[in-house]
């Protein structure tokens, strides 16, 4: 409603259109999925290019590719245990594919898939499905023993499994509206500091001193934008590895 | 030939360890701990993290009540019997987070 009064749209930003002609309309191929395919590819990109020379001592790309594998596989082995090199795969790709589609929105025209709920949210239910199939295989029935908190007096057992489901399943929202909304805070941000700059600046010679403080405002929100890009992705992981070692050894 | 010399070798990287670390050439051990420090050092992202947790365990609560309640056309009863419990559910999810673990309390005895 903004939009055409001169206000600030902030979310405009946010919203989906379809790609590749008539083809992308038919089957709603929109630029949050045409992202998620650079991102995808670019991951696959770094690692095959990157590794490509399989120099002793690595070059840039190499060094990137091969920093990505270690920082990934401890972050496995430290937080799972032994067992974490199972996981890392799914880990690793959870990881960069977060990472890339969050650096991908900092750059001006492109879009952040994990600005959307309905992106975020099925990643997280995903792990969720994930984490709650490896400790059922792990575990058999014995899993269900994760609702029953050790030392609690009989009485207080039904109270506190009914607790704990819910402590279970309120993962699903946290790990996905962190994300999410770390990335599209972030951008709105971007957008109203960008607005702030177009209007005073077009208030005349009062508006430049305004308009260049949002100017460096804007600035630092990119530098800002980096950090969280990178932080949100590494969390992810990291809570998705922490579900994985509660997973495989209860408690 | 002898395979006797392992205790010495044992003993020479022993010494070197040492005085490598004497003269700070080594990093210090990092503790393998069970969960990297997540929370930062920023007490923001701590915040923020508190008051989500908190929040998304009282809003599955109130969706399982309300979808019980749909289901069984009891409306208000099992919304109202669940929403203290995912405020239990959201506090217990922080104490999980902010909970002193025991191995954290060795680590910082050591060092």
């Amino acid at each position: 409603m903004a939009s055409g009064s001169g206000g600030i749209d902030a979310l405009g930003q946010f919203a989906l259109t379809t790609h590749l002609g008539p083809i992308g309309a038919s089957v709603n191929f929109t630029q949050s999925n045409l992202m998620m395919l650079v991102a995808a590819v670019l991951t696959v990109a770094l690692m095959w290019i990157g590794m490509r020379p399989r120099a002793m001592v690595p070059g840039r790309l190499q060094a990137a590719a091969e920093m990505g594998y270690e920082t990934v596989m401890s972050m496995c082995v430290d937080t799972i245990g032994n067992e974490g090199k199972k996981f890392f795969p799914i880990v690793f790709t959870l990881f960069f594919f977060i990472l890339f589609g969050n650096l991908l929105g900092v750059f001006p025209y492109f879009f952040t898939f994990t600005s959307h709920i309905a992106v975020t949210m099925a990643l997280s239910l995903f792990v969720f499905i994930l984490v709650t199939v490896v400790a059922l295989r792990e575990h058999g029935m014995h899993f269900f023993s994760y609702f029953v908190p050790p030392g609690v007096p009989g009485l207080l057992i039904p109270l506190m499994v009914l607790i704990e489901v819910i402590s279970y399943l309120s993962r699903i929202i946290s790990l996905s509206v962190r994300l999410f909304a770390n990335m599209m805070a972030g951008h709105v941000m971007l957008k109203v500091f960008g607005s702030f700059i177009v209007m005073l600046g077009g208030l005349g010679v009062i508006g430049y001193p305004a308009a260049g403080l949002s100017l460096a405002v804007n600035t630092m929100l990119i530098g800002f934008e980096l950090l969280v890009a990178c932080l949100q992705a590494y969390v992810f992981a990291v809570l998705t590895c922490i579900y994985l070692h509660d997973a495989v050894h209860l408690h | 030939m002898t395979k006797d010399t392992g205790g010495e070798k044992h003993s020479f990287e022993e010494r070197l360890k040492s005085a490598r670390s004497r003269q700070g050439m080594d990093p210090p051990p990092k503790a393998k701990g069970q969960e990297p420090d997540v929370l930062g050092s920023n007490p923001l992202g701590v915040g923020l993290r508190v008051g989500l947790e908190l929040v998304s365990a009282f809003l599955v609560a109130v969706a399982i009540g309300y979808g019980l309640d749909k289901l069984f056309g009891t409306m208000p009863i099992l919304t109202v019997l669940f929403i203290p419990l995912g405020g239990a559910a959201g506090v217990f999810n922080v104490y999980r987070l902010m909970a002193p673990k025991p191995k954290d309390e060795s680590r910082t005895g050591d060092v």
